[in-house]
């Protein structure tokens, strides 16, 4: 039976849908059907012309979700609306901390599969997901053998995002039922870490560094160069595990994905947890001191040098140009 | 309290990963080893139980040939015992399989808490502890980078999109854990011997009243449809740097218009 309706996680922050929430309804539209769009958070009333806008026809809001996690309250919600009999055949999730939750739950309540990790979707009766594997060397390919909700859990920046001209849609509030124990954890307080400059999925340029950086206090050669080039600084995991940057920072598989037009690759040994989060860069420029480094296998300029001595002089030459 | 930490076992990941072109999965068996993500867990158990002054870390894994290896390691840093799932019919089993399992041998154990990784280094669907949860009827909390218990109380730092939320939890909860949460302590020589006499129980689906239907291939209800390499990134030019590296990549970026 073809796709009629797909429901889109449409992930929202500041009143404003994400990125990876854009690319989803873009390709929804692609499998035919109706899309629609699930809000939480509250802010359903400002984000849906947008929704709208990439070809949401409807969003389903669970409305302000007050402190409990979005997991527990957003799967109980649609959980009881695919009861109900108004559920959808393709659910599209986006990869991130609470797409993740909300995926497992949702797939233990209907006791439904689920794909995560994809990176592309081809339309059809029983659609096909691809999965980048082995740091994105290799594409897998997979289908469900059954119909009913079809939960794949996709990694931003898989699609383009592309403006279907829609109008605003109608939102339709949906019921949250009470989790009981498994709603027992609230949040108590949140915390924003401040990042200045171009964001790291958005930026046309970013500069990462690693562990090649020595110590902490190097990395403000990735920030000294990041400005000059407007652009967003970025980590391997090693760096952000030893706690010289921030979580939000990293690249790779745990981390961003990031496609921009360069990437500059800093003291990173390129581990395939890195690469497949950088890989789809336009242009890779990898300075590394070793030249087996697996970086080098896929960078348009390597570098074999010490960065130390490298970005200092690099810094110095943008500089000059004012 | 009590804390149960899931661990995988996987092959060595410093031997390059293989598809199996028959059966299209993962090449598994060989000698197994604890995932470096799970470290972290059984570390951060072994310092919960250390502080709340008493009650014992119980390892849960499931793995279908008898492999205990990786369980070793975990003893040997300090686990009092563990639980293996161990069964013919578990080949193929996808991550809502693998979470009925281990939800069930973890029930065995009445643990106050449960840590899990984030995600697994092979596998990295990164869903399994929430179903885990869900099939306890527990609350969870994922992408731990600070945890505290006190009181009956779990407290944790979660990471988030702009930062990080406090969130907090009566017990009994299920927690995930980022890498970096702690160090991670190397087994010493007395611990890899200890380790040798901790008990392993291992036992069948069956014995967990789990269906040989509900897991493998057939329980997964999804097929691989194909492998195929990705498209190739060449590598570019390679400059050794003599001094003028700098020089190199700023008339690249001039070439590409971003400077
Ligand atoms: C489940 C899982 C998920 C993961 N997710 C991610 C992820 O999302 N992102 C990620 O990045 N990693 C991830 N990793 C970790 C990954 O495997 C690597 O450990 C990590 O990327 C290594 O970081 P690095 O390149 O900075 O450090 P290293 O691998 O230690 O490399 C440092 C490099 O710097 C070079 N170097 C040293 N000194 C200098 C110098 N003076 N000048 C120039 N070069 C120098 C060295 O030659 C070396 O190549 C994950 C791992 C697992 C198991
Ligand atoms: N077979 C298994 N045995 C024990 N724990 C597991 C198993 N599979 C997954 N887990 C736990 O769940 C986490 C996430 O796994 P995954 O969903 O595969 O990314 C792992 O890091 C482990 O803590």
């Amino acid at each position: 039976m073809p796709i009629a309706t797909t429901w889109v996680l449409a992930e929202a922050a500041g009143g404003k849908p994400l990125g990876v929430t854009l690319e989803l309804l873009s390709k929804a539209r692609e499998l035919g059907g109706t899309v629609e769009a699930v809000t939480w958070g509250g802010d359903a009333a400002t984000v849906a012309p947008e929704l709208g806008k990439f070809g949401a026809t409807r969003v389903l809001d669970a409305g302000d979700i007050g402190d409990s996690l979005p997991g527990v309250a957003v799967a109980a919600a649609l959980a009881a609306r695919i009861g109900a009999g108004e559920g959808a055949d393709v659910i599209l999730i986006p990869q991130t901390y609470d797409g993740r939750d909300i995926a497992g739950r949702l797939s233990a309540k209907l006791d439904r599969p689920v794909l995560t990790n994809v990176v592309d979707l081809a339309g059809g009766d029983q659609p096909e997901s691809c999965h980048a594997v082995f740091g994105g060397s290799e594409i897998v390919k997979a289908k469900f053998t059954e119909d009913g909700p079809r939960i794949f859990v996709v990694r931003p920046k898989s699609f383009a995002a592309t403006e279907s001209g829609g109008g605003a849609p109608e939102v339709v509030t949906i019921e949250v039922p009470d989790s009981g124990a498994t709603n027992a954890a609230k949040v108590v307080q949140r915390h924003v870490e401040e990042r200045s400059g171009p964001k790291l999925d958005e930026a046309p340029v970013v500069v990462a560094g690693g562990r090649g950086l020595g110590e902490a206090e190097k990395y403000s050669l990735i920030e000294d160069l990041a400005k000059l080039l407007k652009a967003a600084p970025g980590a391997s995991r090693a760096i952000v595990d030893a706690g010289w940057v921030p979580y939000s920072y990293q690249v790779g598989q745990t981390g961003k994905t990031v496609k921009p037009t360069v990437y500059i690759a800093c003291g990173i040994s390129g581990a395939t947890q890195h690469m497949v989060g950088m890989k789809g860069a336009k242009n890779i420029i990898a300075i590394n001191k070793d030249q087996d480094a697996p970086i080098f296998s896929l960078a348009d300029l390597g570098i074999v040098g010490d960065v130390h001595k490298v970005l200092p002089k690099l810094i110095e030459a943008l500089q000059a140009r004012g | 309290m009590n804390v149960v930490v899931c661990v995988k076992q996987i092959p060595d990941p410093s031997t390059p990963g293989q598809l199996d072109p028959a059966t299209k999965t993962l090449v598994r068996g060989g000698k197994l080893v604890i995932d470096d993500s799970d470290m972290y867990g059984v570390e951060m158990a072994l310092q919960l139980v250390d502080k709340a002054g008493g009650g014992e870390v119980t390892l849960v894994s499931m793995a279908p040939n008898s492999e205990v290896s990786g369980l070793r390691t975990g003893l040997a840093m300090g686990a009092a015992k563990a639980i293996l799932v161990s069964d013919d019919a578990l080949v193929g089993t996808d991550a809502l399989g693998t979470a009925k399992v281990l939800a069930a041998a973890i029930k065995r154990a009445e643990p106050d808490l449960i840590l899990a990784a984030t995600e697994s280094t092979d596998g990295y669907t990164g869903t399994t502890p929430v179903q885990i949860a869900e099939l306890l009827g527990l609350p969870a909390i994922t992408f731990a980078k600070h945890i505290e218990v006190a009181d009956g109380t779990v407290k944790v730092d979660r990471q988030t999109e702009a930062g990080y939320d406090e969130v907090s939890s009566p017990l009994p909860v299920l927690v995930t854990v980022t890498a970096g949460v702690v160090e991670p302590r190397y087994p010493s020589f007395k611990g890899i011997m200890a380790a040798k006499g901790k008990p392993v129980d291992e036992v069948k689906i069956a014995d967990l009243g789990i269906e040989a239907g509900q897991v493998g291939w057939g329980g997964a209800r999804q097929e691989i449809t194909d492998i195929a390499k990705a498209e190739e990134r060449k590598a570019g030019e390679i400059h050794v740097d003599e001094g003028d590296g700098a020089e190199k990549v700023v008339a690249y970026l001039e070439k590409l218009k971003v400077i």
